[in-house]
């Protein structure tokens, strides 16, 4: 079986400057199936490494109008339509008390469409990952800086992607994948 | 002038590097022995807590009566207790959301047990209205749903409006921990040396593994969430404040009483900071990330917090008499030198005259000092919700309804017994989960960095 895009060469730098430049480098060369994996988020690395969607805002919106909207819908159903109670003679759709719930769901909906939108954006949860077979990647999460060079990038020659690497002057070079 | 020097503090220091932030935060939960201090307070914490299970089991058997409840006092201590649990997890979300909004670099070395505070006081504070219900095991009846009564929630409550706050509010700020904790949990991950540890931070991580566009997204997402939770925080105290100026009785019916208890909840939250804060940072040796500068700060904003609540009570006192309205005057004579009056003396001792001190900068430099103080706070504010409840109970209109109140043992044991669950809860956070965000310190040092501070 073939699982390119779970092979290729990883190679660590210095600091988020020396990551940040290799990855321009790299895509100056023409690869596209970068990867960048940082301790903590690297502005303008996300830009660097190519076009990415990011409708985390969108999600969130939608979810905030849905609870919210959705909300006053219930409240008014269940006050006109299902269980209507005349209480001295006042509206039935008492908007203005409608509105502290919606509020209140309006919140809880962003909240929950946005975190359930990262982690299903970000292909997460995920148990195992080939990274995680590479010893040195410990580091990722401490203080090392990474870029990962997909074996199913259509520039990717494993010499010639090994050699385009060194030539960044990375601090070490792994193999990615069997 | 020497306020100055409070600002020009580093707010980490010079020596540390992102690989000496993940091994001194990592190490108090990976390779760090259970301390016997830590053994005293979890044992003594969990005595508490054990009172308070006999308290719960108790109350399920009996029924509310076994606290001192009673016509005209049907309001007491449970619901003092709840105001204050949940005005106390404020601050947390303030600092987590607020500050970051501001971009105070400060927040930082605070946010994470500062949002475990606001976790584990806002689940605290969900027992007590329940409890309080009557028969709490029908309380999902609070909930809309389709049910074969055919009943739906009264929509114009105020009661309900407090519901969905406390729902919404536990959901998002269970959820908003627990997104700010997993990169720090893929470094326990990563770090563990154990593999009963590696698969248990291993799964709390859920396969996070820093890479740049997952950053972005993240980035965003808390940007989101911080933006929402501070209008949260304001709405849903003012939610619990509406419980009572929706009521007509003198004392509540007032419409300062949302900002009024959101200022409370912010002075109370910041006390709860300083007295968590002030003895972790001892303990664990965090002088580099804590610095002077984070606990002058603090002080700072509960000293503004309190005078926000010092206003208030200028205000309430100002506007009884202005409205001459004789029951809101009699209400303001009964506080001040009524049956209850020492409980108003004492909140005045405690918010308003203790909190003086902060200003000056000697009592800023005193962490034991301010420690005092702190607690002296969350004693005030305690008795500052108690004192709101009742005395509008105990005095209404007519003479021939006013009645006293006195706690039995198991108000006492609900009250000390929460204490001992939030301290159970967060001794526990404090053993298992990083104490500091390590991400956001080491992106913290970057930002130092490059500004060649």
């Amino acid at each position: 079986m073939n699982r390119l895009h779970e092979q290729g060469w990883l190679a660590r730098f210095e600091d988020a400057g020396a990551l940040l430049m290799a990855v321009r480098e790299l895509r100056g060369r023409g690869y596209t199936q970068l990867e960048a994996y940082t301790p903590y988020p690297v502005e303008g690395l996300a830009q660097a490494l190519g076009p990415m969607r990011n409708r985390i805002p969108l999600l969130v919106l939608l979810g905030g109008l849905a609870g919210g909207f959705g909300t006053l819908l219930l409240e008014w159903y269940a006050s006109v339509i299902d269980y209507p109670i005349n209480v001295g003679g006042r509206p039935n759709a008492s908007w203005p008390a409608f509105i502290p719930a919606a509020l209140e769901m309006t919140i809880l909906f962003a909240a929950v469409f946005g975190i359930v939108g990262m982690f299903f954006a970000n292909g997460l949860p995920r148990l195992h990952h080939p990274l995680f077979d590479v010893p040195c990647f410990e580091a990722a999460s401490r203080d090392g800086f990474f870029v990962w060079l997909r074996a199913d990038d259509p520039c990717f020659d494993p010499a010639l992607a090994h050699d385009d690497l060194a030539r960044l002057a990375p601090l070490a070079i792994d193999r990615v994948g069997p | 002038m020497h306020g100055h020097r409070d600002m020009n503090a580093r707010l980490l220091a010079l020596r540390e590097t992102d690989a000496s932030i993940t091994d001194k935060v990592s190490a108090i939960v990976l390779e760090r022995p259970t301390g016997r201090l830590w053994m005293v307070a979890f044992a003594l914490s969990f005595v508490l807590t054990a009172w308070l299970g006999a308290g719960i089991v108790w109350l399920l058997a009996k029924g509310v009566g076994i606290w001192g409840l009673d016509i005209p006092v049907a309001w007491a201590f449970a619901i003092a207790d709840y105001v204050w649990w949940i005005a106390i997890g404020m601050a947390g979300t303030f600092i987590s959301g607020g500050l970051y909004l501001a971009r105070q670099g400060w927040r930082n070395a605070l946010n994470r047990y500062a949002e475990a505070m606001t976790v584990f006081a806002v689940s605290v504070s969900g027992i007590f209205p329940i409890l309080h219900l009557g028969r709490p095991w029908f309380f999902y009846w609070l909930a809309p749903y389709p049910d074969r009564m055919g009943v739906w929630p009264q929509w114009r409550s105020s009661l309900f409006w407090d519901f969905s706050a406390i729902v919404a509010y536990l959901i998002v700020s269970v959820l908003y921990f627990y997104v700010g904790l997993i990169p720090d949990l893929a470094t326990l991950r990563d770090r563990a040396a154990t593999r009963g540890k590696q698969v248990f931070y291993g799964l709390l991580a859920a396969g996070w593994r820093g890479e740049a566009r997952h950053w972005q997204r993240f980035e965003t997402l808390n940007l989101l969430l911080a933006a929402m939770a501070v209008p949260l925080v304001f709405s849903v105290h003012s939610m619990v404040a509406l419980d009572f100026s929706e009521g007509l009785l003198p004392g509540w019916h007032s419409t300062i009483f949302p900002p009024f208890f959101v200022a409370g909840a912010l002075f109370s939250g910041f006390g709860m900071v300083l007295v968590l804060g002030i003895p972790l940072r001892r303990f664990f040796g965090l002088g580099d990330f804590i610095t002077e500068r984070h606990i002058a700060n603090l002080a700072k904003l509960m000293l503004a917090a309190g005078l926000f609540v010092d206003y208030s009570y200028a205000s309430e006192l100002f506007n009884a008499f202005y409205s001459g309205d004789r029951y809101e005057i009699a209400h303001a004579m009964q506080e001040l030198t009524g049956a209850y009056a020492w409980v108003y003396w004492t909140i005045i001792g405690c918010n308003v005259v203790a909190i003086q001190a902060i200003w000056f900068e000697r009592v800023r430099r005193s962490h034991a000092a301010l420690f005092v103080i702190a607690l002296l706070v969350l004693v005030g504010m305690w008795f500052e919700r108690f004192e709101l409840i009742i005395s509008s109970l105990y005095h209404d209109f007519l003479p021939s309804s006013w009645g006293m109140f006195y706690p039995t043992v198991w108000d006492i044991a609900f009250l000390a017994g929460s204490i001992g669950l939030f301290f159970l809860l967060f001794l526990l956070f404090v053993r298992l989960l990083p104490l500091l965000p390590m991400f956001e310190l080491r992106k913290l040092r970057a930002r130092l960095e490059r500004e060649g501070a």
